[in-house]
C-alpha cells in the first residue's frame, strides 16, 4: 500500500482562478493524515473548464477523474478513497474516455492536461521533438513543402497559408531573420493560446524551432500579453530548461539550427495583437499598425525578413512534421484543413476547448459540446471570432465551422473562440460596446478606426433614443463602410462585423429604450 | 527617485533589441509606477527624445506615472465575461465607494476594467493583485478583496 499513488491537479491559471492551488494543498495534507504517500503532480487542463478543479488519479483501469472538486471536500474524498479511484459522488469516470473528450480530434492539444507541462522527459516521453528532430534531417526548402502541403492556416484569425508565408521568407536573402509569435491573445472569448504555452510550453519552442530551420532565422521572439502572468512565467521556465536540454541555442539537437528564443512582454494594448503593431511594440515603440505592404514576411521586425505566426500556427507545426502533411491534410473540409481549437466561453454550460476537425457545426459546439447556457436560459446570440466576429441568432447554427463558410455568411472564424449569450442579452448595446472598444482600443493612426469608433457609439445611442432612428440607421450603415473599406488593419476594418451583424439579426432591439445607466468605458488619458 | 537605480535597470536591460518596454516594465517593478522624473533619465540612457518615451509610456494601458493601490483589482468586461454578469461586479464595487479607473483617497484600491484575461468559460472573472478569479460573484469578490487587505 505504500507506493506512492500519482495524483493530478492542474496548474493552468482558469483552474487555478477556482481553486486548483487550495485542492492541491489540501490533498497533500489529506494524504499525510492517512498516511497514503503520493506523488502530486501539476498537469496543464484538460480543458473541460467547468470541471475545474479537476483532480485525476493514476489507478489499473487509466486516470480516473473527480471534479469539481473544492478544496473544503477534499478531506471527505480522500476517506472515501479517492487515491483509490472509488466511487464517490464527483467521481466521473476514467477521463480519457468520457465522451466529450474522446469524441475529439486532438492534434494541437495532444499531451495537454496528460503531462507535466514544464517536464522535459515527459515531453519526450508522449512524442515531443520527433517533429523537430524529422525537420532537422530535411532542407528547409523540403520543411516548407510540407507545410505548404499540409494546408495549414494561420490560426489567429486571419487564415492565411502559413507555408506561403514561410516560403516567402525563406526566399529572402538576409543575414539576420525572425521568427516571431504572436500571443497577444486579446480577443474576449479566445484562450487556447494561453492554456497551450500554461499546459505544453516545449511544443510551442519546438515550433518555433521549426520555423527558424525552415526560414533560415536565428532569433525568435514570443509577444505574450501582460494580462497572463502565468504564461509569462512557464514559457520563460521552459526556454531556460530547453537551453540546458540543447533544444535551443547554438547547433539545436546538434543540427546547423542556431536558435535564440526570447519572451517579450505587452503593456496591455489590445491592437499589439495586430501583428505590424506587435512588431511595433517588439521594437519599443508605440504599437501603431503598419501600413501593407511591405509584408512583414520581407520587411518585419527591425526590417529584416519575419515569420509572424499564431502560437497555435507554430504549435500544430511538430505534429504537422511529425506525421506528415498528408496526415494532417486529410482532417477538414474545402478549404480549411485539419482541426480547429475551438474555445467556449461565455454564458455556456460546459465551457472549454473542443479541437476537432474543420466542419463541425456551431449548433453542434454550442448545444452540443456546450450544452447551452449556464444560466438555463435559451440562447440568443453567439459571437464567433472574438470582438471583431459576428454574432448570430439560432438560425445560423447548422453553419459548417469553414473559413470560407462562415465568410460567406458575413462572420468569420477567426480564432475559433465562441463566447454564447442568453435571452437577456440586449444586442444594441453589444454593438454600442463594439464600436466602444474600438473607440479605446485604436492604435490612432487611421481616421476610419479612430473618429469612426467614436461617431458609431453616438450614432448608435441615437438610433436607441429614438432620433431620427431610420436616417441614423442609415449613417450608421454609410459608416460600417467608410470603416470597412477605409481602415488601415482588422480593428478599424472589422468592427462594423458585430455591429452589423447585431442589426441584421436582432433589429428588434435598436428601437427606443431608456438610456442605460451602466459605467461608460473610461478612455481617460488614453490615445 | 532614485535615478542611480533607473540607471541600473537600463544597464541590465540595454542589450537587448527595442528594449524600451521591457525598461519601462522594469521600471514600473522596482518602483511601482514609472515617474515622470524617470523619462528623461530613460531618454538620455537610450539615446531617445523626451517625446519619443512619453509616447511610448503612455501609448499603454499598462504604464502608470503614480504608484497604484496596495490591492489592484482588474475586472474583466469582455464579451465574455458581459455575458455572465460583469456589469454586476462593476456596480458592486461601485456600490462599495470603488470606481473603475480610480484609486482610493487612503491608497488601498485600485480598481480597473481589463478586456478578457483568457478565463473566458469561467467568468465573469477578474485578476487581484496579479492572481486570476473566476466564477466570481459579488460576495466572492468582497471575501477575496477582504482577504487581499487582511495580508
Amino acid at each position: 500500500m505504500n507506493t506512492p499513488v500519482t495524483v493530478f491537479v492542474p496548474r493552468d491559471s482558469a483552474a487555478r482562478s477556482v481553486g486548483a492551488d487550495d485542492v492541491a494543498d489540501a490533498l497533500l495534507r489529506a494524504a499525510k493524515r492517512v498516511g497514503r504517500p503520493i506523488n502530486l503532480v501539476r498537469n496543464g487542463s484538460r480543458g473541460m473548464l467547468w470541471l475545474e478543479p479537476l483532480v485525476e488519479v493514476a489507478t489499473a483501469e487509466g486516470r480516473v477523474g473527480y471534479g469539481p472538486v473544492a478544496a473544503s471536500d477534499v478531506d471527505d474524498l480522500v476517506t472515501g478513497g479517492l487515491l483509490d479511484g472509488e466511487e464517490l459522488p464527483q467521481r466521473l469516470g476514467v477521463v480519457d474516455d468520457l465522451p466529450w473528450l474522446a469524441s475529439q480530434n486532438r492534434v494541437t492539444f495532444t499531451r495537454i492536461g496528460i503531462t507535466d507541462p514544464l517536464s522535459p522527459d515527459d515531453y519526450l516521453r508522449h512524442g515531443g521533438m520527433v517533429g523537430l528532430v524529422r525537420a532537422l534531417q530535411n532542407s528547409p526548402a523540403e520543411v516548407v513543402a510540407e507545410v505548404t502541403q499540409s494546408g495549414l492556416r494561420g490560426r489567429g484569425g486571419a487564415g492565411f497559408p502559413a507555408g506561403i508565408k514561410w516560403k516567402t521568407v525563406l526566399d529572402c536573402v538576409d543575414d539576420l531573420k525572425f521568427v516571431c509569435c504572436n500571443a497577444d491573445e486579446g480577443d474576449s472569448g479566445t484562450f487556447a493560446d494561453r492554456m497551450l504555452m500554461e499546459g505544453d510550453p516545449y511544443l510551442l519552442i519546438e515550433g518555433m524551432a521549426i520555423a527558424a530551420y525552415a526560414v533560415g532565422a536565428t532569433e525568435g521572439y514570443i509577444y505574450i500579453r501582460s494580462e497572463y502572468p502565468d504564461a509569462v512565467q512557464t514559457m520563460r521556465t521552459a526556454i531556460e530548461i530547453a537551453y540546458k536540454r540543447g533544444w535551443l541555442g547554438d547547433s539545436v539537437f546538434g543540427s546547423s539550427l542556431d536558435f535564440d528564443l526570447h519572451v517579450r512582454v505587452g503593456g496591455g494594448a489590445y491592437i499589439c495583437g495586430e501583428e505590424t503593431s506587435m512588431l511595433e511594440s517588439l521594437e519599443g515603440k508605440r504599437g501603431m499598425v503598419r501600413a501593407k505592404p511591405p509584408i512583414p514576411a520581407i520587411h518585419g521586425l527591425f526590417g529584416k525578413p519575419t515569420v509572424v505566426n499564431n502560437v497555435l500556427t507554430l504549435a500544430t507545426v511538430p505534429t504537422v512534421m511529425a506525421n506528415g502533411a498528408e496526415a494532417y491534410q486529410q482532417l477538414g473540409v474545402e478549404r480549411s484543413r485539419g482541426t480547429q481549437v475551438f474555445q467556449l466561453g461565455g454564458n455556456i454550460k460546459n465551457g472549454g476547448i473542443v479541437e476537432t476537425a474543420f466542419g463541425i457545426t456551431l449548433g453542434e459546439l454550442v448545444d452540443g459540446y456546450g450544452g447551452g447556457t449556464r444560466s438555463g436560459r435559451p440562447v440568443r446570440a453567439v459571437q464567433v471570432g472574438g470582438p471583431l466576429g459576428a454574432y448570430l441568432p439560432r438560425a445560423q447554427f447548422d453553419l459548417p465551422m469553414d473559413y470560407e463558410a462562415f465568410a460567406a455568411a458575413d462572420a468569420m472564424v477567426g480564432h475559433g473562440g465562441i463566447v454564447v449569450f442568453d435571452e437577456t442579452v440586449d444586442m444594441a448595446s453589444q454593438a454600442r460596446f463594439a464600436m466602444e472598444f474600438c473607440a479605446a482600443e485604436s492604435c490612432g493612426k487611421c481616421t476610419p478606426c479612430r473618429v469612426g469608433a467614436v461617431r458609431g457609439v453616438e450614432v448608435i445611442d441615437r438610433i436607441t433614443a429614438g432620433e431620427h432612428r431610420d436616417e441614423n440607421l442609415a449613417l450608421l450603415e454609410d459608416l460600417c463602410d467608410v470603416m470597412t473599406e477605409g481602415s488601415l488593419c482588422a480593428m478599424g476594418g472589422l468592427t462594423p462585423l458585430p455591429v452589423r451583424s447585431a442589426i441584421t439579426h436582432f433589429p428588434d432591439d435598436f428601437s427606443v429604450k431608456t438610456p442605460s445607466a451602466k459605467e461608460p468605458i473610461t478612455t481617460e488619458g488614453k490615445p | 527617485m532614485n535615478v542611480a537605480l533607473v540607471r541600473d535597470i537600463v544597464a541590465t536591460h540595454k542589450g537587448q533589441r527595442g528594449a524600451l518596454l521591457p525598461i519601462l516594465h522594469a521600471v514600473q517593478a522596482a518602483l511601482g509606477c514609472v515617474p515622470a522624473e524617470a523619462i528623461p533619465v530613460l531618454a538620455d540612457e537610450l539615446n531617445l527624445s523626451r517625446a519619443d518615451v512619453h509616447g511610448v509610456m503612455t501609448f499603454y494601458h499598462d504604464f502608470r506615472s503614480a504608484p497604484a493601490g496596495r490591492t489592484t483589482v482588474r475586472i474583466c468586461r469582455g464579451e465574455a465575461c458581459q455575458a455572465v454578469g460583469a456589469q454586476r461586479l462593476v456596480d458592486h464595487l461601485h456600490q462599495s465607494g470603488l470606481k473603475l479607473g480610480e484609486t482610493t483617497l487612503d491608497g488601498s484600491f485600485t480598481v480597473e476594467q481589463v478586456f478578457c484575461l483568457g478565463n473566458c468559460a469561467l467568468g465573469p472573472a477578474a485578476q487581484v493583485n496579479g492572481r486570476l478569479e473566476g466564477r466570481l460573484d459579488e460576495q466572492r469578490l468582497s471575501a477575496i478583496l477582504d482577504e487581499a487587505v487582511a495580508q
